[in-house]
């Protein structure tokens, strides 16, 4: 959507007497953007620094002559160009002082403007409608001038483009309520005469803009009954018929505005781009009649895309030089830097969605001096702003940093600043917006932190994980810092929100909290829904009632006695201990609370095996009987009754502990099986399976016997090649 | 509504061919696919998917490639050949011997001028593509080893060939290799196999993207010649890669059945290098895919598994629609059973023969929901083995069973029948006009065979006792040149109507032999169409799944058809993903049509009320649960009967007892062979 943002005044108006007029003849670009040349009605002309606000020079004729041209820039002499007194040119440069004693031709006709477009010499215009340029003027300034208009013929407005090659004079004239377009090109000089079609009698166009685009010039005009129209003229002349007589030139109503009471007095049209229009002068469709607004049009959608209401009389003036438009209003003349991004339909209608932070930073640079000096009442004349703007001001009337600000504040200020300012940042900022600039934020925090050992900021870290906006890609040291700082609990958020932590990141976790004492577990403060879910399993209020698998523990011990024979020697090993007074009726967990709530969110990890075995193996015996011992306990737990599935809350699934189980018995096979301590366990592991291969072929065994059974219910199961069914439709 | 006896037939092993090849065309929005029995397959991805037209195989047409030259379709094969296809008349229009051995691929520049086929004996040879024909150019530096894989610039001044164990990027211009970039094998075991690079792509900014028998892709840099990235995907092969239009997305198919995405991103936030990332696993194949082609919204994969799978990309259709919806086209879209009404007998049309089967019957009369037993089984009366290297390409049986017609690329064979004592007699000196057909099909009076050909006209034929004698050839005024696809003659032998590929219905009148009228065309393929015998109305229904019925009498559409449209379809119905095959009508109330596609078969009862959109469309178990009164006032014409899935035919024989011919895809995939193993922990 194209937007008009905050203005700011360039100059005063000295507005003359009958108030009809603004007191400015024209505003013209000079040496770049940023440099305007101000020429007002009577006699002054001013250089302004656009951004400053400030004007750099100002030169004045002398009392009883008046300037009749506004003065141009010609950029490739750097010599600013004027009238006085219709017929005395004058030239002069930035550092002449005097206009007196500058440069002055007179000619022998009345001129109605100077026209200076960059990368060429001026042209001028006379009143006739003669065109020279201006140095061949300057030659032989008494030089013969021709008559090209008709008696009662004046001109109305004018414009100079410069076209790849071609240079045109295109101007409108009036006559009896006729109005004519003419197009004079320049080398080889050629004239066309236009006649634009009437509109309703007595109207005569309020303003006219002309764009060149493609070799074409649009030319735009705005009547007082609010239509806009628009015709189009090929830079390439007709060839032969020129300038013999006047052409109708064909039109197309662009937009049909809405006019409110009464006709357009003082209005004007001025194209943007392609696509877009403004308008100062015509009422806001949506506020009632006041003709004080200025607005952006979309003419192919026919969409009002900003406006904004401006302070005191309106002179229907106005200019535009590289996105910002110039607008003589009450007794200013406001500068107000606007943007038509390229539109489609879906940001017509306002269903796109756009990238808002670089917008918004554009007109935040350029501070309005008015309200810095005299604050915001001592200024009576500044443009009022809409409500709009007001409300969102007071939104953000704390210093509100921008992306950037916070970045750079990362790498250098003291943790809690940091964490205020990135807090402070996250909370305003929506989260759609928030996507890009949470991976930058964390990645700047993190290589601040990995740089700087005393700098960390873990709340805000997690804050950042928490916003779901991250990934282990974006910010690929995360974790590791996280390891290194000992913060399980972002740790712990980490493993949950990240979808691509690599296998050898997550081994890397396994290790540290595998290894870690259960004293600096317990200290971590984590997940309360992990936590209530963890301590609901190791508290186990729930007595060996339904055995789901058919595993009992007690129906084990003739397997037990089996092996033992078998096994001769079975050393009364750590694990074997634990298993003997964990069996019935209570497990004990071989890990810490914190430390199981750890391993539960590795459990859950998503991973694919074959890049995590080789990390596995890396890991010591101790750890991996640990670990397999925790697996066996949860494994033991989850057999047990139904609940973990009932809760609701985020643990591992039964075949992602079993998936472990064979992971870490792959990886460590020959280690495991000759490990003292791990014995007892793989035995435990195997009597598992062993009980589990007998109730399958338990199972299988009646097997036929329900088969029998369903037979008798008579249900048809396998249909075979061949049926005939009977079915009914209803 | 009432009970129907049920015909339940799986007894047709009907089996799909696996999937060699496909190529898509972006700009006509088609699919040419090549099984591997030789048939081709075109689908029309923008009229939703639908299986346009087939082109059968035939014995040792073995095609490894496939590729479009603007709407010109070319394949190459082992056998050595390079054939042009006749999309118009659905046959192979020349085929060219390239004296290079088996060709392995084939590929053209990005102007469509020129072709480039790697051979066997390791030489690339380019043709010329010209106007009517294809003509030899020259050889480039021939190579030790067979060309694999072959992929142009889009520059067309480079070539590169993926071969055994390395790839070789020549100079188009000069047909000199000038980059050698060799190819790791893979590790362990298959350290002493030759690595095949199975596919290679050339990308516009000189990237070479190969994947190979070692399960790797490889992003190369084409300028240096040197290996950018290896991606380990499989244990197993890499067989195919496909990359986007646009260049920011590849697909790797493998033989473990997974299609693996790439695309090109940048790794980190705010930074411009761009680098190949793997990013997202597709798996919807049990077994090697062969095949891929990125579309600009989906992945379409197909192999060994025989089905074609399109899976939309969600990040480039909009979520939760139909478009975004997973497809797998298992089926042909067309029929390859014909079921004599009159005498209950089922024709099964496979590539290279013909099957006659007699239905079963039964004497006792069960409930709804019962099994009854089966008195005399179904029995399979002839089988009939298809003449000549070429495969069958339609086929039809007459209403009273008496006459069999087949007709291959090569020519139509007509076939007398008898029962009591089976013989089959084959009638000879068909008229020459009977060359060869699109569709077959009997007047319901056995009297005539109707037969589509060329420029979609139809050759009528009369049939008296041991003699087929030409009659007359009807034309429309339309002058298409596409293929007739559907064909059916009317109860009352007045009528014939006649879709073609260019979605025209056009009506004959076969008591003047001329054309009736012409139905409005709609933008969408027709699927099925048939003739209601008591109304004389046209029921046609297309590939976006509308209905229509077209009063032949009055010319126009009929009320019921105006007030279905403005009604609209219920969305249930328009979701639906596999098109309707058949239309059938009941004999003894005709506002019954009775029509299936794969998963449903559906009677609309235009007596009743159509579903509104808030109605449930599938409502049989509600009907049943409630009391009989209150039926009426929850039953809306469209009665869907779900009991019977991965269907091939419903049809109504003339004792009012359904034919439902079913061909479970578990069946299929168990006929196929074992897929590759993969080792799963602790096993």
């Amino acid at each position: 959507m194209a937007a008009l943002y905050e203005g700011y005044t360039l100059c005063g108006l000295v507005p003359a007497q009958n108030q009809l007029y603004s007191g400015i003849q024209g505003v013209e670009e000079e040496r770049d953007s940023d440099h305007v040349v101000v020429t007002d009605s009577t006699r002054s002309v001013t250089l302004y620094k656009v951004s400053d606000q400030k004007p750099l020079s100002n030169w004045t004729v002398k009392q009883g002559q008046t300037l009749t041209c506004p003065a141009v820039y010609n950029a490739e002499t750097q010599e600013y160009v004027t009238v006085s007194d219709s017929k005395v040119i004058r030239i002069w440069k930035e550092d002449d002082i005097h206009l007196d004693k500058t440069f002055k031709a007179t000619v022998s006709s009345d001129v109605w403007r100077v026209h200076s477009a960059p990368g060429g010499e001026p042209v001028v215009l006379f009143q006739r409608g003669a065109v020279r340029l201006l140095d061949s003027l300057l030659s032989a300034p008494q030089q013969p001038i021709e008559e090209v208009l008709s008696q009662e013929e004046t001109i109305r407005w004018s414009t100079f483009i410069r076209a790849e090659s071609q240079q045109l004079v295109i101007f409108t004239t009036e006559q009896k309520g006729d109005s004519f377009l003419y197009l004079q090109r320049l080398n080889p000089n050629t004239l066309q005469k236009y006649r634009l079609e009437r509109e309703e009698p007595g109207l005569s166009p309020l303003s006219f803009s002309a764009s060149y685009r493609d070799k074409q010039i649009g030319l735009l005009y705005l009547y007082p009954n609010g239509h806009v129209y628009q015709s189009v003229v090929s830079v390439r002349g007709l060839g032969a018929e020129e300038g013999s007589q006047a052409l109708s030139l064909p039109r197309s109503l662009l937009l049909l505005l809405p006019v409110g009471e009464g006709l357009l007095k003082a209005a004007s049209a001025l194209v943007l781009d392609e696509a877009h229009v403004a308008l100062v002068g015509v009422p806001h469709p949506s506020a009632g009649a006041g003709k004080d607004f200025l607005c952006i049009w979309n003419t192919n959608f026919q969409t009002l895309q900003a406006g904004k209401e401006m302070a005191g009389k309106i002179y229907g003036q106005l200019w535009s030089f590289s996105n910002k438009l110039f607008i003589p209003h009450g007794k200013t003349l406001s500068v107000i830097p606007y943007e038509c991004p390229k539109s489609c339909l879906a940001s017509a209608l306002g269903k796109l969605r756009q990238a808002k932070s670089e917008e918004s930073r554009a007109p935040a640079s350029v501070p309005s001096w008015n309200s810095l000096l005299h604050g915001e009442k001592a200024q009576p004349s500044r443009a009022v702003e809409t409500r709009k703007t007001r409300t969102t001001r007071k939104t953000q009337s704390t210093p509100s940093l921008t992306i950037d600000q916070v970045l750079e504040l990362i790498t250098t200020a003291p943790v809690e600043e940091v964490q205020k300012e990135v807090d402070g940042f996250l909370s305003r900022s929506d989260i759609q917006e928030l996507q890009l600039s949470v991976g930058q934020l964390a990645s700047s925090l993190v290589s601040r932190s990995l740089a700087d050992p005393a700098f960390y900021t873990p709340s805000t870290l997690a804050q950042l994980v928490h916003t779901q906006s991250l990934c282990h890609s974006v910010c690929p040291d995360l974790v590791l810092l996280a390891l290194e700082r000992k913060d399980y609990f972002l740790c712990q958020l980490c493993l949950q929100f990240f979808p691509d932590i690599p296998e050898a990141v997550t081994c890397a976790c396994l290790k540290a909290f595998i290894s870690m004492p259960d004293v600096d577990a317990e200290k971590a403060s984590l997940e309360p829904d992990s936590v209530s879910f963890m301590e609901t399993l190791m508290s186990g209020q729930h007595g060996p009632t339904g055995l789901q698998n058919g595993f009992c523990p007690t129906s084990g011990d003739e397997d037990h006695t089996d092996t033992l024979s078998g096994g001769g020697t079975v050393v009364n090993t750590r694990a074997e201990d634990e298993e003997k007074t964990s069996t019935p009726p209570e497990l004990i967990c071989p890990v810490g609370l914190h430390k199981a709530i750890l391993l539960n969110e590795v459990l859950q990890t998503a991973y694919s095996d074959t890049f995590l075995l080789p990390h596995l193996k890396d890991l010591s015996s101790q750890d991996v009987v640990l670990f397999l011992q925790y697996l066996q306990y949860l494994y033991m737990k989850y057999s047990q009754d139904a609940f973990p599935q009932m809760h609701g809350l985020r643990s591992p699934s039964l075949s992602q502990i079993m998936d472990w189980v064979g992971l870490l018995l792959d990886a460590h096979f020959t280690v495991l099986v000759m490990t003292q301590e791990a014995k007892g366990l793989l035995l435990n592991l195997h009597r598992f399976v062993k009980s589990q291969v007998r109730l399958v072929s338990e199972l299988g065994k009646i097997e036929s016997s329900l088969q029998e059974l369903n037979k008798r219910r008579g249900k048809k199961t396998d249909i075979g090649k061949y049926s005939i069914e009977v079915i009914e439709l209803f | 509504m009432g009970e129907f006896k049920v015909h339940r037939v799986r007894f047709f092993d009907y089996m799909p061919s696996a999937i060699r090849a496909m190529v898509f065309n972006r700009k006509t929005e088609r699919l040419a696919l090549a099984r591997a029995d030789g048939s081709l397959e075109i689908f029309c991805f923008a009229d939703h998917y639908f299986q346009e037209k087939v082109i059968p195989g035939r014995d040792g047409r073995a095609v490894e490639a496939l590729c479009w030259v603007g709407e010109r379709l070319f394949s190459a094969g082992l056998n050595g050949e390079i054939t042009e296809y006749d999309l118009e008349n659905l046959r192979p229009r020349y085929t060219v011997e390239a004296y290079g051995g088996p060709i392995w691929t084939i590929s053209s520049n990005i102007q469509g001028t020129l072709l480039a086929v790697g051979c066997e004996d390791g030489t690339v040879k380019i043709f010329e593509v010209l106007e009517d024909r294809i003509q030899f150019q020259r050889n480039l530096d021939r190579q030790k080893g067979r060309i694999i894989s072959l992929s142009w610039h889009p520059d067309s001044t480079q070539i590169a060939a993926g071969m055994m164990d390395m790839i070789r990027i020549f100079d188009a211009e000069t047909g000199h290799a000038t980059h050698r970039l060799l190819v790791e094998r893979g590790v362990g075991a298959s350290k002493s196999k030759e690595v095949v690079v199975w596919s290679i792509t050339f990308l516009s900014d000189h990237t070479i993207i190969s994947g190979d028998s070692a399960g790797k892709v490889q992003i190369w840099d084409g300028f240096t010649g040197t290996l950018v990235r290896s991606h380990l995907v499989t244990k197993w092969d890499v067989l195919a890669l496909s990359v986007s239009h646009d260049e920011s997305s590849l697909i790797a198919g493998t033989s473990e059945g997974t299609v693996i995405q790439f695309q090109f991103l940048s790794p980190t936030v705010n930074q411009e290098d761009k680098e190949w990332i793997r990013t997202r696993t597709f798996k919807n194949h049990s077994h090697d895919v062969r095949a891929l082609a990125h579309t600009d919204t989906a992945v379409v994969s197909g192999g060994m598994d025989t089905q074609l799978v399109v899976r939309p990309l969600l990040d480039k259709v909009e979520k939760n629609t139909q478009e975004s919806a997973l497809r797998k086209i298992a089926f042909p879209h067309r029929n390859l059973v014909c079921c004599a009404k009159k005498a209950g007998l089922l024709l099964f049309q496979y590539p290279e023969h013909l099957e006659v089967w007699r239905v079963g019957e039964s004497d006792v009369h069960g409930k709804p929901g019962d099994r009854l037993p089966v008195k005399r089984k179904p029995e399979k009366l002839i089988q009939l083995k298809s003449k000549g290297e070429d495969h069958i390409c339609c086929s039809a049986l007459s209403p009273c069973g008496g006459w069999l017609a087949y007709s291959t690329a090569s020519g139509v064979r007509l076939y007398r029948l008898q029962y009591n004592n089976i013989s089959i007699t084959k009638v000879s000196r068909l008229p020459k006009e009977l060359r060869w057909a699109h569709q077959l099909c009997f007047s319901s009076d056995s009297s005539k065979l109707f037969a589509s050909t060329s420029n979609s006209s139809v050759v009528v034929a009369a049939l008296n006792q041991l003699e087929c004698k030409y009659l007359h050839t009807l034309r429309p005024k339309s002058g298409s040149r596409q293929p007739v696809h559907l064909l059916f003659a009317s109860e009352d032998g007045k009528w014939l109507a006649t879709a073609n590929t260019d979605c025209e219905v056009h009506v004959y009148n076969l008591h003047k032999l001329k054309l009736h009228c012409t139905v409005p065309v709609y933008s969408s393929c027709p699927t099925a169409l048939a003739i209601n015998p008591a109304t004389s109305n046209l029921v046609v229904v297309h590939a976006d799944q509308q209905i229509f019925e077209y009063s032949l009498v009055q010319k126009e559409y009929t009320e019921w058809s105006r007030k279905l449209q403005k009604q609209g379809l219920h969305f249930l119905w328009l979701e639906r993903d596999t098109p309707i095959t058949n239309i059938a009508f009941n004999p003894q109330n005709s506002a019954h049509i009775i029509l299936h596609d794969m998963f449903m078969f559906c009677i609309i009862d235009q007596s009743l009320p159509l579903p509104g959109a808030k109605t449930l469309l599938y409502n049989q178990m509600t009907l049943k649960s409630l009391p009989e009164k209150e039926r009426i006032q929850h039953s809306h014409a469209f009665k869907i009967c779900k009991n019977f899935q991965n269907l091939l035919c419903v049809c109504l024989l003339e004792d009012h007892s359904l034919v439902v011919v079913e061909r479970p895809l578990l069946d299929i995939m168990s006929q196929l062979p074992a897929p590759v193993r993969q080792k799963k922990f602790a096993t």
